[in-house]
């Protein structure tokens, strides 16, 4: 069924109903968080009490709202470092991963590439309790053989650090190997024909053009970082990132809090978002 | 020059393979060894196959993990039956605008965490939730009707958790079908089924395929859907792996379960692919 090919009016029009209801199916439970972050009662949930910011902006008990809610601004703060420090890194390996996959010839290439891609399909779960398994192996050595005591091999935010960037890779060398592969390499050449050196023609011609892909990168992998939980759950210590931190909460109970900061969430992502499209638009 | 290729080749390799090495490679040898072993005194450990039979013996262990498997397919092939017309929708029949604008609308959900999608369901499934209230209203039910914490309600969870990471792979592939090659299929005297069967979906393939190993691998590896949304019964075998970490701290059974967990999606994706005839670099890269 193509739109050439004359259809009954029966079908075309059942099959269009069926695309709105997917639609609406799609954007059902993102309205209602967003909508009961607005009532003004104690639980997320009918009947609509009249419509308040008081699960924004309330300063007093029982309706704090976000902005004055210490542990979850707390959460917000460790979220974002985490995520900024994720996307850094991924970005960078995955820029150098890009330029390997791209300019070199090696034995072992198609290999190391299908290894590059494994942690795409490797469970997140696993990939935290196996990063925790060895990390923790390697705490215990170090202190049995040197009485090494070493913070960060414990569950706590460089674990998660790691953690996260142990799969946000793959998809950051994906993304910049993808824009890599369209580059003119003559444009290079002409470069160096003009006298420049190899990285001046690197720094001066491919890294600008690359720059869509790195930044449409780093945003890809900070929202990533800032929504993953499987692997986040497994590695997390006594700072917990947003999602883990609100996951506790839903589990005693929600209140439209939850909504409100839900909300802000969306909005925040939407933003980066559109501020990615707006960078690939002008390249 | 040559030597500095060489040099440059060096230093590209050193962050791939650290990366590789110290956090998927080492990791993983080490979730094997603890595995492997049983505790048989303080701070003593034998090498033995004990946690693996302990899974074969328990039947709940293994109850759930068969049951996770069949569910986390059940969950693929109804986000693929779902997702399909819609993707067929946006490629071939929305043009221009539309077309991008529904593009985009696929890819909001995604833009928020799986938590707050998760919560929504949840609103709008409990017993004082949306759903509920609506039906009460229009006069389909006499009481609040409880629709969270059982196995539909997990599938619905996953389904809509999963549904961008199949429609997206299947509106890429489509969109590369030429219009000219289905009215080809018209005049040669097919119908809209024959058409379906013989050149959309034969074409779609490296897209379906992609989409379901995706899909299957975050049902299967999910912990906050079947968490949330399930009840006491529907347990999922990631809700097994994190209790044996993190509440009984028993780790050697743990890492048993999250190497099966990994078997089993190695051995699904790698199957999935062998039927098809395509390879992970073509479906991933």
């Amino acid at each position: 069924m193509i739109p050439s090919i004359p259809q009954s009016r029966l079908l075309t029009t059942a099959y269009a109903a069926y695309v709105v209801l997917f639609f609406i199916f799609l954007a059902l439970p993102l309205i209602v968080v967003a909508g009961f972050a607005f009532n003004d009662s104690q639980f997320p949930s009918l009947p609509w009490e009249g419509f308040t910011w008081n699960w924004f902006f309330g300063a007093e008990r029982p309706m704090i709202g976000v902005f004055h809610e210490r542990s979850i601004l707390r959460a917000i703060g460790t979220s974002v470092f985490v995520a900024f420090c994720v996307s850094a890194l991924s970005m960078v390996v995955g820029l150098s991963n890009a330029f390997l996959f791209n300019r070199y010839k090696f034995r072992g290439q198609g290999l190391l590439y299908v290894f590059m891609l494994l942690p795409l399909v490797i469970p997140g779960i696993v990939l935290g309790i196996s990063i925790l398994v060895a990390s923790s192996r390697l705490a215990n050595g170090l202190w049995d053989g040197f009485q090494w005591d070493v913070e960060a091999l414990r569950p706590g935010l460089w674990l998660v650090i790691l953690g996260q960037f142990s799969f946000i890779t793959t998809i950051a060398t994906l993304v910049i190997g993808a824009r890599l592969q369209k580059f003119d390499r003559t444009l290079e050449e002409a470069a160096l024909n003009l006298g420049a050196g190899r990285l001046t023609a690197i720094r001066t011609i491919t890294l600008p053009y690359l720059a869509p892909a790195m930044i449409g990168a780093f945003v890809v992998a900070f929202l990533m970082s800032f929504e993953n939980f499987n692997t986040t759950l497994m590695l997390v210590g006594s700072d917990a990132p947003l999602t883990i931190a609100m996951f506790d909460r839903l589990k005693e109970g929600s209140t439209p809090l939850l909504n409100a900061v839900s909300l802000l969430l969306m909005l925040g992502s939407s933003l980066l978002a559109l501020i990615m499209i707006a960078f690939q638009k002008r390249s | 020059m040559h030597r500095e290729a060489k040099l440059g080749l060096i230093l590209l390799l050193t962050p791939l393979l650290l990366w590789l090495v110290l956090l998927i490679f080492i990791p993983h040898i080490d979730l094997f060894l603890v595995s492997m072993r049983e505790r048989v005194g303080v701070g003593q450990y034998d090498l033995s196959f004990a946690n693996y039979l302990t899974f074969f013996q328990e039947p709940l262990y293994l109850v759930t993990f068969l049951r996770t498997a069949v569910m986390s397919i059940f969950a693929t092939i109804l986000t693929l039956l779902i997702g399909f017309p819609v993707a067929y929708y946006i490629a071939k029949m929305a043009k221009g605008r539309t077309q991008s604008a529904l593009f985009l609308l696929c890819l909001v959900p995604f833009w928020v965490s799986e938590l707050v999608r998760t919560f929504g369901w949840m609103i709008l499934l409990r017993e004082t939730g949306i759903i509920s209230n609506l039906l009460q209203s229009v006069g389909l039910a006499n009481g609040p009707v409880e629709m969270l914490y059982n196995d539909a309600a997990i599938m619905v969870g996953l389904v809509y958790t999963s549904m961008l990471f199949m429609v997206v792979p299947l509106v890429t592939t489509l969109e590369s079908l030429p219009d000219e090659v289905v009215e080809a299929g018209y005049d040669l005297g097919g119908n809209g089924l024959s058409v379906l069967r013989e050149i959309i979906i034969p074409h779609a393939m490296p897209g379906i395929v992609s989409g379901s190993i995706v899909v299957f691998m975050l049902c299967l590896g999910n912990y906050l859907t079947p968490t949330m949304l399930g009840g006491k019964e529907s347990l999922w075998f990631t809700e097994l792996i994190y209790s044996q970490f993190i509440v009984r701290f028993n780790w050697e059974l743990g890492a048993a379960f999250g190497f099966l967990l990994l078997i089993l999606s190695s051995v699904i994706v790698w199957g999935m692919l062998r039927l098809t005839g395509q390879s992970l670099e073509k479906t991933m890269g």
